[in-house]
């Protein structure tokens, strides 16, 4: 051993080893990447289904009435699709129109401002559709019967 | 780049509508009367096209999704992008060419 590799040994390496940095503000973003994702596959899924009950089958719009609505949430299984529809779009949409804000609206003061209105309408509309697929009421009291399922008056 | 464009449009156009098409579907908690009344300009020509619009504008929005999670995911994704892209475009084509003439039979002939 020569007194000159002796001394290379002792150098500390020129940099701090790599060191993966605390993030401080969590994996917000990362989650949301992944969940844009999930709820899109589950989305294609449920609106397809959606807009072919509602548009193709039968006489396609012209169907849809009080009376075609009661039918459907009748089944719990038209109650759940309603709903999971209503959750995985509000918040797919939401999170993607809060990333297209934070793209564009530069000054601090706008960017407030719309996301506050972005979050405010999230809120009404998610509650409020909540509210009425589990409130509905398909026979209400002192409706012509005409405009009812059928099955109110069997 | 243009699909990327275009996925943006779309998505906030779809965002926009939801947000009105739960209002109009709550009325269902009003009454029967101003529920048909709502949806009854669902069914008039014009809307009907602004419904092939719609469809339209989700169909695209819809399998482009599909193909940025392929590109995201799928190891080869990357190197296909543009070929999966001209796949959305095909099966965008089939879909509304399956969709549209039904529906706007419906809206241009369908009646009370
Ligand atoms: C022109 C096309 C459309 C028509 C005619 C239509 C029609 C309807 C009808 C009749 C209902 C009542 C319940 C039911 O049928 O299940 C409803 C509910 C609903 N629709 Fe659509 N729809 C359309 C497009 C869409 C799209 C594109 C979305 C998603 C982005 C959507 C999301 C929903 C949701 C979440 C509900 C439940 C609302 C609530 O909780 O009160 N619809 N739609
Ligand atoms: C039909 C099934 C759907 C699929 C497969 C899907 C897929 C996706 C994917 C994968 C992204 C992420 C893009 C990225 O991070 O680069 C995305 C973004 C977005 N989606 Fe959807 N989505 C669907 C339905 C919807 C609906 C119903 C809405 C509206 C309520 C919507 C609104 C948006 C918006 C606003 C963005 C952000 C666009 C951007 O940042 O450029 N999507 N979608």
């Amino acid at each position: 051993m020569t007194h000159g590799t002796a001394a290379v040994a002792k150098v500390d390496s020129p940099r701090s080893p790599y060191a993966r940095r605390k993030t401080t503000r969590g994996n917000y973003e990362l989650y949301s990447w992944v969940f844009m994702r999930a709820s899109g596959v589950v989305l294609l899924v449920l609106i397809f289904g959606h807009l072919f009950v509602n548009l193709m089958v039968g006489e396609g719009v012209h169907a849809i009435d009080f009376g075609f609505v009661a039918g459907k949430w009748a089944s719990p299984m038209w109650q759940v699709w309603d709903l999971l529809m209503l959750w995985l779009a509000m918040i797919h949409g939401t999170n993607g129109v809060r990333t297209i804000i934070n793209d564009y609206a530069t000054r601090d003061v706008t960017r407030g401002v719309l996301k506050g209105l972005l979050y405010l309408a999230f809120a009404v509309v998610v509650v409020l559709g909540t509210l009425v697929i589990f409130t509905f009421d398909a026979c209400p009291p002192g409706s012509p019967a005409e405009l009812l399922p059928s099955f109110c008056t069997a | 780049m243009w699909s990327w464009v275009a996925h943006r449009v779309t998505g906030v156009l779809i965002f926009f509508f939801l947000l009105v098409h739960v209002l109009d579907t709550a009325l269902v908690r009003v009454s029967p009367e101003a529920y048909n009344a709502a949806i009854g300009t669902y069914q008039t020509p014009i809307m009907g096209l602004g419904e092939a619009g719609l469809v339209a504008a989700i169909v695209f929005h819809a399998f482009n999704g599909i193909r940025i999670l392929l590109v995201d995911f799928w190891a080869q994704g990357p190197r296909y992008q543009k070929v999966m892209l001209w796949v959305v475009v095909g099966l965008f084509v089939v879909t509304m060419a399956g969709f549209l003439p039904r529906h706007l039979v419906n809206v241009f002939t369908g009646g009370h």
